[in-house]
């Protein structure tokens, strides 16, 4: 037989690690539709049975309040999966029971699955696993996810429930006042069976009571006037409540849940040898970690570590990676002649693919460091820490993370910043996490602020660059801010969060996790980036200079070549990089190369890139930007490291590279049109301006195209006015 | 509430580290509301004030025998029995 099996249970209950125990790595991971929520899917076979396991987002409640609480309902109500496991935390069973409760008031067949026994009776609480099964009417079976104890025994009862009859769903007594109004709705939603199809009339009836939205809007789509009686009665019953009680329906029906988990355990279901709010372990070692004082500065060590592992231990693959498109970039260089197809093929396609690929060893390290962080609880108590000082930005103390890794300390990268994002449950906050995160130093800026730095501030690198790092978080925090007044305003999500025990993550569980993340970037980063690469590629290339120049170049390079010593020209054919140069031949070489850079210089101008990084030099002046540096913007948005090499390339100097930038640097100096005021507003636009397209594909991944729309053109905005603004100000003051 | 003893109704902003109460009254609907009752805070759960981040804002509460953080304006709303 085949059937569905959905996983469900709150966070921190364990429910990753009994899913990898379940499915092991015949699991994906898509996305609820609409939604930027994971979506595992795995497949679990026994006696025949073919099991399709779903695992559902981690939710307290069944509640319509978060996007996780309305996917896993939908998927509930919508999918109708043959059996729910639900999986609790048998050492903090009050509360999770409170979910058991609504999964079976929904009367779906569920099989409770007891996690970590172990530490439970560690903690000096044994459960009555039979009795709670009796009480419940489901079976119970005790497990330990991370050792895989009980796997067996949970899946044999879920083929149990599979082949059982339908259960009734569960009635709670809600008490007089409420159970009156229930019954009367019940006769309406019966009487003309009201979304019955889809719910239990009873479900429907509580629903209403609780002022879920979801629902209301259903009963008005579905017949307004069978909606209006309803909500009419939970009108009346919920004036009389807050009249007669000071209370409102919704809470009352909290109340009586809680009650009926606690008539159910006091039954002889939970034994406990001590107080249950005494202190563990896991609280002992928080008495140090989140100390007002070491708390800070352990944190700080934590952060510049996770820091120091991702990007420093990263370096060695990254390097193989890059070496690697390197090698496949010479070999398709010897093998095609010049021209579009191989310009095409190096410049678009390797670049653009090598581009994506270069971030995946960074996006491994990233998403490894987190995934330990996470699993190991640490995370929650830094966004405890931090979130007095985030949140009067409308931030969240998660919120760091995404920070940090995308340069907040100098030299990170937005794209897996924008990634870390993913833990932050709030959503306004991780929008506005999400699209200030880029204002931070990435290593790709750090090249164009280096050669700006070694250009206009020779005597105070390191003071810069510190200076820099603060401009960025003020920035950051300050745009945070911004939106949140304008475009992602609203009243904060409630911080009501867990801070679950530290536990030691599992190999096997920071292995899938790293896995499956890098393999989500790099497939679908991977298709949309070689596109617009591509099209980068196009506009920098085309419209090519006409024949006419192009004849122009090549007939001085054979003026120079003809006034050359015959010998000369016959060594420099010949050349072979093993053997040097004489210095007649290597003069003549660099002449020549004079030329190639006048031309490419000229071809860039004349490309669709140089035509608009032209026409906006009219605007551009107010921030002092000639089309050189406009061009090179332009560029910046393939990747920021860009910027330097075309800026070389439109001050015709040929190849710039990146790290030996003193010849651009000089350049720089001589020119006219720069001076420190210029590197100044080069540099806040730089650090503010769009991102680039990996991190904008990245932010759209996130959250919708819409936001990666908004990156991109909030951004330049902001850049360009603050850019302005530095630039006339200090013009003003006569710098 | 044992007899005899005075009790004291106060809100969780002004309890200390490590105070224990009984939760009267959770004064707030909505979202928030609903999201304090999910976590177990209803009224009559035991709590203790387990500690205070280091800008005193969030709070971490002991309760159900889980810790729970909140910000000391969403604690505002909740009114906590404790022995006077």
């Amino acid at each position: 037989m085949n059937f569905c099996v959905a996983l469900g249970g709150n966070p921190n209950a364990g429910k990753t690690t009994l899913f990898n125990a379940l499915t092991g790595s015949r699991q994906h991971v898509g996305n609820y539709p609409g939604v930027t929520v994971d979506r595992k899917e795995g497949r679990y076979v026994q006696n025949g049975h073919d099991m399709h396991i779903v695992d559902l987002p981690g939710t307290y409640s069944l509640t319509a309040y978060s996007i996780e609480e309305v996917v896993a309902r939908d998927f509930l109500v919508n999918e109708r999966p043959r059996v729910t496991i639900n999986i609790v935390d048998a050492s903090n069973l009050e509360r999770n029971l409170y979910l058991t409760i609504q999964f079976l008031e929904l009367g779906i067949p569920t099989c409770v699955a007891l996690n970590m026994i172990d530490v439970a009776r560690g903690r000096g609480i044994e459960v009555d696993d039979k009795k709670l099964s009796r009480l419940l009417g489901v079976p119970v079976v005790p497990i330990v996810a991370r050792s895989g104890f009980g796997k067996k025994a949970l899946m044999d009862a879920v083929e149990t429930v599979a082949e059982a009859p339908l259960l009734q769903p569960l009635r709670v007594s809600y008490g007089r006042d409420l159970e009156t109004a229930i019954l009367e709705m019940e006769k309406i939603i019966n009487g003309s069976n009201f979304l019955t199809d889809l719910y239990p009339s009873r479900w429907i009836a509580i629903k209403y009571l609780e002022n879920d939205e979801q629902i209301l809007e259903k009963g008005r789509e579905t017949d307004p006037q069978i909606a209006d009686g309803l909500e009419a009665i939970t009108r009346n019953v919920g004036a009389h409540i807050e009249e007669t009680l000071e209370t409102y329906p919704e809470a009352m029906i909290a109340d009586h849940r809680y009650g009926f988990i606690n008539s159910v355990l006091k039954q002889g279901v939970i034994k406990e040898r001590h107080d249950r709010n005494r202190l563990f372990l896991s609280d002992r070692i928080d008495k140090v970690l989140v100390n007002r004082f070491a708390g800070p500065i352990i944190m700080l060590l934590v952060l510049m570590g996770l820091y120091q592992f991702v990007f420093t231990y990263s370096e060695v693959p990254v390097a193989w990676c890059e070496r690697a498109f390197e090698w496949l970039s010479d070999m398709v260089s010897a093998t095609l002649t010049d021209g579009l197809l191989k310009s095409l093929i190096v410049s678009g396609v390797i670049d653009g693919v090598g581009g994506v690929l270069g971030f995946v060893p960074l996006i491994m390290f990233m998403f490894f460091g987190i995934a330990v962080l996470e699993d190991s609880g640490y995370l929650a108590r830094v966004a405890f820490m931090l979130d007095r000082v985030f949140q009067i930005f409308g931030l969240h103390g998660s919120s760091v993370m995404a920070y940090i890794v995308s340069g907040g300390i100098a030299g990170g990268c937005a794209v897996p910043g924008v990634m870390a994002t993913r833990t932050l449950r709030s959503p306004k906050e991780r929008i506005a996490t999400l699209l200030t995160a880029p204002f931070m130093n990435c290593g790709a800026k750090l090249p164009i602020f280096a050669l700006l730095i070694a250009a206009f501030f020779p005597h105070s690198r390191a003071q810069m660059m510190f200076i820099l790092t603060l401009i960025s978080w003020a920035g950051a925090l300050l745009a945070a801010k911004f939106l949140r007044m304008t475009v992602v305003k609203g009243a904060s999500t409630p911080f009501v969060m867990e801070l679950p025990p530290y536990r030691l993550p599992t190999f096997r569980g920071l292995m899938i996790h790293t896995w499956e993340r890098t393999w989500q970037y790099a497939k679908k980063a991977g298709t949309v980036i070689l596109g617009i690469s591509v099209l980068l590629w196009a506009a920098m290339t085309f419209p090519r200079l006409p024949a006419a120049q192009v004849e122009t170049y090549a007939n001085q390079r054979v003026g120079i070549v003809s006034t050359a010593a015959p010998q000369v020209v016959e060594e420099l054919e010949a050349a072979s990089t093993s053997r040097p140069l004489s210095t007649a031949a290597a003069e003549l070489k660099d002449i020549l190369l004079v030329v190639d850079a006048r031309q490419a210089g000229a071809a860039l101008r004349h490309s669709l890139a140089g035509r608009v990084g032209t026409r906006l030099e009219s605007v551009t002046r107010w921030a002092g930007f000639d089309w050189r540096t406009n061009i090179a913007l332009i560029g910046g948005f393939a990747a920021k490291e860009v910027i330097v090499s075309t800026l070389g390339t439109a001050y015709s100097l040929g190849t710039v590279d990146t790290e030996v930038t003193d010849s651009l640097a000089t350049k720089l100096v001589a020119e006219p049109g720069w001076r420190i005021l210029t590197a100044w507003s080069l540099i806040i636009f730089v650090m503010f301006y769009a991102p680039c397209f990996v991190t904008v594909v990245c932010i759209a991944r996130e959250s919708s195209w819409k936001w990666g729309a908004f990156s991109m053109v909030f951004n330049t905005s902001l850049a360009f006015f603050l850019a302005v603004m530095v630039y006339q100000a200090g013009a003003a003051l006569g710098y | 509430m044992i007899h005899g003893v005075p009790m004291a109704t106060i809100n969780i902003r002004n309890m200390q580290v490590n105070q224990e109460g009984t939760i009267a009254s959770v004064k707030v609907g909505g979202e928030l509301g609903r999201r304090l009752r999910d976590m177990g805070l209803v009224p009559g759960t035991a709590i203790k004030i387990q500690g205070r981040a280091p800008l005193f804002d969030p709070v971490a509460l002991r309760l159900k025998g889980f810790t729970l953080t909140l910000r000391n304006n969403e604690a505002d709303l909740i009114d906590v029995e404790v022995n006077g």
